[in-house]
């Protein structure tokens, strides 16, 4: 198999799990869920720092650079907010003032 | 650029990392342990991205490449754990926008490293995975900050369509996929920095006559935009966990996007254009 059908049959794949693993979300996660998956795409971090370690010039370099910058912003962040937000709402689930219980 | 196999298998490590993680996010008894995997998958790939390159000596600049990082990692979580609650929407708007153009970024730099390599369908096929990622990204990038003014009230909630709107959306679709294709077919450094600009255009474009009470479905498209430029570049650098990583959250976040706008009644096309025909976007 040629390397062209192998990328191609990893993208199909990871097409299919992508929506598999994520079709029976509860609506009340959709925000986290969408903060987890954009802290996810902060691997691009990856990318950046390959690019970053091959550079041959300054101008190249600097470039890299600032995207090794905010892809670290992206992933940091990505996760630390989507647990704050995860933390709220786990939290607030047994405050919810159940039956006999003064508010 | 060659990758050890350890290496390769730690990537494919991190890739299931991801894959447990948005699986945990989708229900509410195990989604902090799933974000936590997710965590440990990213630190995992970022560790063997270093030793692979430590050991192999292809990693040039390590100190300013730290640096970087290290700053990065601490902009990152300071202002994740700082932000008010209510501010959260807009802040994960901003932390995908940098995300998006940390790719049109990377992508630059590959479309200047692809000019000196040899013509044939391995570079026809980069090139079109890199003009991609150069335009998406920087949509999600000035898209996001568009996003991220309207939530933090920077500017009005309400649509913004001024006279000569249309006028100028479709034509600067038009143009953006000629560029694009001239990209591909006669590749050179300006012509990626046009389409950086025509991005960066069709960004504010997008967003903008989107209504306050929508923003939230177009962070989700913008997040699952950044996804596709993401396994874009993965394509590009010969790396599969950016691959694999940007697929499952293009996919995930395009039914995201779906599902949100379902449960907020709305459909995802007449958000982004409903402004435009005259039917008003909430705002």
């Amino acid at each position: 198999m040629s390397s062209g059908l192998v990328w191609l049959t990893i993208l199909v794949l990871s097409v299919f799990v992508g929506i598999e693993v994520i079709s029976k979300v509860s609506s009340t996660l959709h925000t986290p869920l969408m903060s987890g998956a954009n802290a996810i795409h902060g691997v691009i971090l990856i990318g950046a720092v390959l690019v970053a370690g091959s550079a041959t010039s300054t101008p190249v370099l600097v470039l890299a650079l600032i995207a090794v910058l905010l892809a670290a912003i992206n992933i940091s962040g990505g996760f630390v907010v989507t647990d704050r937000m995860l933390r709220m709402f786990v939290r607030r689930r047994p405050e919810l003032p159940g039956p006999g219980q003064e508010t | 650029m060659t990758t050890p196999t350890w290496a390769q298998l730690a990537y494919l490590v991190a890739a299931v990392c991801f894959i447990l993680a948005l699986k945990g996010l989708s229900s509410p008894r195990t989604a902090r342990r799933g974000n936590l995997v997710g965590a440990v998958g990213a630190v995992l790939a970022l560790v063997t991205v270093f030793v692979a390159g430590f050991a192999f000596g292809t990693l040039r600049h390590l100190v300013p490449i730290l640096v970087a990082l290290v700053i990065g990692l601490a902009v990152g979580a300071v202002g994740a754990r700082r932000v008010k609650m209510t501010q959260m929407p807009q802040l994960v708007a901003l932390f995908n926008g940098v995300g998006g153009g940390a790719a049109a970024i990377v992508a630059v730099i590959e479309v200047g490293e692809l000019l000196g390599r040899e013509a044939g369908p391995g570079r026809l096929v980069a090139l079109v995975a890199g003009g991609f990622t150069i335009v998406v990204g920087s949509v999600s990038l000035s898209g996001s900050v568009v996003t991220f003014a309207k939530l933090q009230e920077l500017m009005t909630t309400r649509p913004v369509v001024f006279p000569g709107y249309r006028p100028v959306y479709a034509p600067a679709l038009v143009v953006t996929v000629v560029c694009t294709v001239l990209l591909v077919v006669r590749p050179s450094l300006w012509l990626a920095l046009v389409l950086v600009a025509l991005g960066l255009l069709l960004g504010v474009l997008l967003v903008l006559p989107v209504g306050g009470a929508d923003v939230p479905i177009v962070i989700s498209l913008l997040n699952a935009f950044t996804g596709l430029t993401v396994a874009a570049s993965g394509y590009v650098l010969g790396n599969t966990l950016l691959l694999v990583a940007g697929t499952l959250v293009g996919a995930a976040g395009t039914l995201l996007t779906l599902l949100m706008a379902r449960a907020m009644g709305r459909s995802v096309a007449n958000t982004l254009f409903g402004a435009l025909s005259g039917t008003s976007t909430l705002g």
